[in-house]
């Protein structure tokens, strides 16, 4: 028999406020336990939550860009469980208005196809602490600095069919979020975190099978190795006539498997019911409007754009389109007044080899698109030659350095004295009769000798456009 | 001068004026305090004041006052009455202790109070019974007993208690004194620790309206703390206390005045309504046939709200945690269950059941429909009438031990004061009269929301023809005979 | 309604509440009491009903997204039980 897995996504996303979701600690990642806490977020008796406006801008601006409707009177629920992360012991949540319901992505398959997956809802809530054993003390301790960090969950339909298309539909999505500014998703630091529902079902049946819950998957690597694992676990389970329980499961990296939680966390009765502290929300038309106005252009829109404005290739497009912080950084050079396609190649060339070869995201790059833009200038001008400048530019990737105070101390600026230039050929020349013979009994390669030779003479510093006249002129040629 | 002759207002005066010592007052507050817990228990914690070094503009600077224990004080024990809460040292204040402290009031201390704010007689309290200044073996009323009895034995001049189904009305009236819940949402509830977030507010308890009037200009207020909390026009209720009723129109629910209320309560709040009238009120009678669904609606969502606040009551980041515990969820479990006592954790119980999977929509959401309905009827009684009277409890003060043996009896002694906190409404009680048996009955005033001028100037009124709220005890040892 | 022990087990679990075997019959008794006293909300139709959940039609109470200074950590966890300088501890809550 043939088996079909049906997988649905529950993805968690840390929104990139500057304030935590109902005080105004800061949301900033790590920090010294219990540092960026306060009465509110640790859950002090007494105390109450006031929602940060700049969560619902950010879930609304999601909700738009997912296609979805805006909830237009919506509220907050408590969701209530006892756990050491969560001090008051309920989270705000929503549960029966959430702000957004019914939206679409699209994504494209290696196959070229493209399928919709459906968004069920996309709700606003407040992240957990952090809890880490302490071997010494056989204790758990409590850390608080990310209770209260604002989150969106967007819950998916049961659309996906296998690893490849939820991969297809996370990358999108988190270029979308990307885009809109509103989440780093960063997968490391777990401000983009991915719950997998899955279940199998024979090829062809419309009724779906008993589903599990997968969690703590960390990384794309993860998400796809467990899914493989657990169709895998599933359908045998059901070959050999056994039934697949509903619970979840914990993805344990090391083992490459998924292990069944405690069964008291698979037995919950969470209570929802409105938060009586937060009073509802009303979503305007003018709000929405002024949201809807403010959305940025998206990578597909950029696509487009670039090949019609700029006249790159599809293929440019879709590199520079990839990541939201090369598209700034490739239109802040453009800004700039340099040619776009030099600007492309440096940055699909250099740029990319450099983040790659240290690993880094190009969100975290420190060079400036205006360092780019003045080692460009420098080249077009004749300032500078192309090999040097892409040494200089290694070297100052990391720091930024300004480019002509590097030059100038390390005595890289091209040189353009005509005299200089004819004193190195007449030199070369001068030495090499071999060559000049060679290259007139038709040895081709002798004039690349040459030209080198006089770079060399040079210290590097020619121009290499003027290097190769000279010496043609000089050869009568 | 005699300083527990005064009111809040008249100490205030005295203070501004020189004519008595703030240090005099304070020390002979004290011994008074002192002298009186030793009967009434009114008090959880009696701290030593700190002392303002001038006496401020506000018309209360300098006059001692005290708070219910379920209000934050920075560095200062609050205990909600409960030994879950342990030796909990808030590490903040509540932001009407913060506009108190700017006023330049003078806190004597916490106020004893039912555990939790749950209860109607201040006798589940883990720090032992309040007992009623007026006869020691009755019950103070709850769940702001201590700060009842407290005002109503001349301990302090006002205090601060919080009312989540009429437990600053109920106490008030089973102690002689004035007390008022004013309209939810008009004094910050940042710092006031949670039973029933929906339906708490705090207000004061005072010998006069003028004086409660006073207080209020300095409590109410919109907070960027509490989200609930309501813009609007504050600071001017003293001010508009006329005393002037000609013309305003008072309801009777004659659904108030039947079955289950005592006769001799029941006259001595009609009679209010005479002495309303002969100064110029219009009084009518009209039916009100919301009383029967009032109590358990109220219950449902106080409880629901309350088994969600008290959760994180669970010995882990304050108060008191249970010893011997073999994991975490025997932490928990053991830490609750002998931390909170047995009518909080009735009320847990029932609150965890009515949100439970298959219960909610037949109880929970039923209530809040029922909520509605509630507030509805009070809306179309407001079309019609400026404010309504009616009685505060049906009977005054028991026997200590009496309520406890019936929870259900208990909750249905509150039918008078719960229907406000489903609506939102603001109520005052005023002393009106004694029993047979020397007992104070109070009559409720019900005013439409944010009308809270309205009804304070009606009792204010009354206290300008009536000497009931000067009856208070102010003998020494603060007790009656 | 009625109200069973099992019901009783149920809740209390769910609340993190100990009912003693000795005290349970008179615990479930008296909820189903109360319970039942509830039931009289039944006598009312609430059919199109608005469940109202906030007594007044306030909205869109919001912060501006504006940090203020974090709190003394020491002043967090100073009524800590059994916590230490740094963190609130619990026994073993880790898979």
């Amino acid at each position: 028999m043939t088996w079909e897995t049906v997988i649905g996504l529950e993805t968690h996303v840390e929104l990139a406020t500057k304030t935590k979701i109902f005080c105004s600690c800061t949301t900033e990642f790590g920090g010294a336990p219990n540092t960026h806490c306060c009465p509110v977020c640790t859950g002090m008796p007494g105390t109450l939550p006031v929602l940060n406006e700049k969560v619902l801008e950010f879930a609304v601006k999601t909700g738009l860009a997912l296609d979805g409707n805006i909830t237009r009177h919506c509220k907050f629920d408590r969701k209530n469980y006892f756990y050491p992360d969560l001090p008051k012991a309920y989270q705000i949540s929503q549960l029966y208005l959430p702000i957004v319901r019914d939206g679409k992505v699209s994504i494209r398959l290696e196959s070229g196809t493209e399928k919709l997956i459906r968004i069920h809802e996309l709700h606003m809530e407040e992240d957990a602490g952090k809890l880490v054993h302490d071997p010494w003390l056989d204790q758990t301790r409590c850390d608080y600095n990310r209770c209260g960090v604002p989150l969106i969950e967007i819950v998916t339909e049961p659309d996906f069919r296998s690893a490849e298309e939820v991969i297809a539909y996370l990358e999108k999505l988190r270029s979308i979020l990307q885009y809109l500014g509103v989440s780093d998703c960063k997968m490391q630091e777990g401000s983009l975190r991915c719950d997998v529902n899955l279940s199998v079902r024979p090829a062809g049946s419309v009724e779906f099978g008993t589903r599990t819950e997968m969690k703590n998957l960390n990384s794309f690597k993860a998400i796809t190795k467990a899914i493989a694992y657990e169709s895998r676990r599933q359908i045998e389970l059901i070959e050999e006539g056994k039934r697949v329980i509903q619970e979840t499961r914990r993805w344990d990296d090391n083992k490459d498997a998924t292990f069944a939680m405690r069964s008291k966390e698979n037995a919950q009765d969470y209570r929802y019911f409105p938060e009586p502290d937060i009073p509802p929300l009303e979503i305007s038309d003018v709000y929405l409007e002024e949201i809807r106005t403010q959305l940025p252009e998206m990578a597909e829109e950029k696509l487009i754009r670039y090949q019609a404005e700029y006249d790159l290739p599809l293929y440019d497009a879709q590199i520079l389109t990839g990541q939201k912080a090369l598209a700034d950084f490739f239109e802040a050079c453009v800004a700039q007044g340099v040619d776009a396609k030099q600007a492309a190649n440096w940055i699909m060339g250099q740029v990319l080899g450099q983040l790659s070869a240290k690993g880094m995201d190009a969100k975290d790059m420190v060079l400036a698109p205006s360092t780019l833009v003045r080692l460009i200038t420098l080249i077009k001008d004749g300032k500078l030659n192309r090999n040097t400048a892409v040494k200089v530019f290694e070297a100052i990737f990391d720091t930024n350095a300004d480019v002509d105070e590097y030059i100038m101390s390390h005595g890289l600026e091209q040189v353009n004295d005509p005299g200089a230039l004819a004193a190195a050929v007449k030199k070369v020349f001068d030495v090499n009769p071999q060559s000049i013979e060679d290259f007139k009994a038709g040895k081709e390669k002798a004039f690349g000798f040459l030209v080198g030779q006089v770079m060399r003479e040079m210290k590097g510093k020619a121009d290499p456009q003027a290097v190769n006249r000279a010496v043609r002129e000089k050869l009568n040629f | 001068m005699e300083i527990f002759e005064l009111t809040a207002l008249e100490l205030g005066a005295a203070l501004k004026k020189g004519e008595v010592a703030l240090q005099d007052v304070l020390s002979q507050t004290q011994d008074r305090i002192y002298t009186c817990q030793e009967e009434n228990n009114a008090f959880i914690s009696i701290t030593k004041p700190d002392l303002a070094p001038t006496i401020g503009d506000s018309l209360l600077a300098g006059v001692p006052m005290a708070l219910k224990d379920n209000i934050c004080t920075k560095g200062v024990k609050t205990s909600c009455a409960s030994k879950i809460l342990g030796d909990f040292i808030p590490p903040y204040n509540a932001s009407i202790v913060e506009k108190l402290i700017a006023a330049g009031a003078i806190s004597m201390g916490k106020l004893n109070m039912d555990e939790f704010a749950m209860g109607s007689t201040s006798e589940t309290s883990f720090y032992g019974p309040v007992r009623n200044p007026w006869d020691l073996s009755r019950v103070s009323g709850g769940s702001s007993g201590g700060a009842a009895a407290a005002v109503a034995a001349g301990e302090v001049w006002y205090a601060i208690g919080s009312d989540t189904g009429g437990s600053i009305r109920q106490p008030a009236a089973y102690c002689g004194v004035t007390g008022m819940k004013p309209t939810y949402g008009t004094v910050s509830r940042y710092g006031l620790i949670a039973y029933a977030s929906s339906l708490d507010q705090m207000g004061p308890v005072a010998r006069s309206a003028a004086d409660c009037a006073a207080v209020l200009d300095i409590i109410q207020g919109k907070d960027p703390y509490d989200a609930t909390s309501l813009s609007g026009c504050y600071g001017n209720l003293l001010s508009s206390l006329s005393g002037d009723v000609k013309g305003l129109r008072i309801g009777l629910p004659t659904d108030c005045f039947g079955e289950g209320l005592d006769p001799e309560v029941r006259q001595a709040v009609l009679d209010v309504a005479q002495v309303l009238k002969s100064r110029g009120a219009i009084v009518e009678e009209f039916s009100l046939p919301i009383m029967e669904y009032v109590v358990p609606a109220y219950y449902i969502i106080a409880c629901a709200e309350a088994s969600s606040n008290l959760s994180r009551f669970d010995g882990v980041k304050y108060g008191w945690r249970a010893e011997n515990y073999e994991d975490l969820t025997d932490l928990y479990t053991k830490t609750r269950s002998e931390g909170f006592g047995s009518e909080v954790k009735r009320r847990i119980l029932l609150g965890t059941f009515v949100l439970s999977t298959g219960y909610y929509d037949a109880y929970y959401k039923k209530a809040l429909q029922v909520k509605f309905i509630i507030k509805t009827a009070y809306d179309d009684a407001f079309q019609k009438y400026d404010m309504l009277l009616t009685p505060v409890t049906p009977a005054t003060a028991p026997q200590l031990g009496e309520s406890l043996s019936d929870p259900l009896k208990m909750y249905l002694s509150d039918i008078y004061t719960v229907p406000l906190n489903l609506a939102g409404l603001p109520g005052i009680s005023i002393p009106c009269g004694f029993d047979s048996n020397g007992m104070p009955i109070g009559a409720q005033l019900i005013g439409p929301a944010l009308g809270d001028s309205v009804i304070l100037n009606a009792a204010h009124s009354y206290q300008l023809e009536t000497d009931f709220h000067k009856k208070t005890l102010h003998r020494k040892g603060g007790t009656s005979a | 309604m009625k109200i069973t022990t099992e019901m009783v087990d149920y809740i209390s679990a769910l609340a993190r509440l100990q009912v003693d075997e000795g005290e349970k019959e008179a615990v479930t008794a008296e909820l189903e009491r109360i319970v039942s006293y509830m039931d009289r909300l039944n006598e009312l139709d609430t059919n199109e009903i608005e469940a109202l959940s906030h007594v007044f039609p306030i909205k869109n109470i919001m912060r501006p997204d504006k940090i203020a200074p974090s709190f003394s950590r020491e002043l967090l966890l100073q009524n800590s039980p059994g916590g230490d300088e740094e963190a609130f501890l619990v026994p073993k809550a880790v898979d």
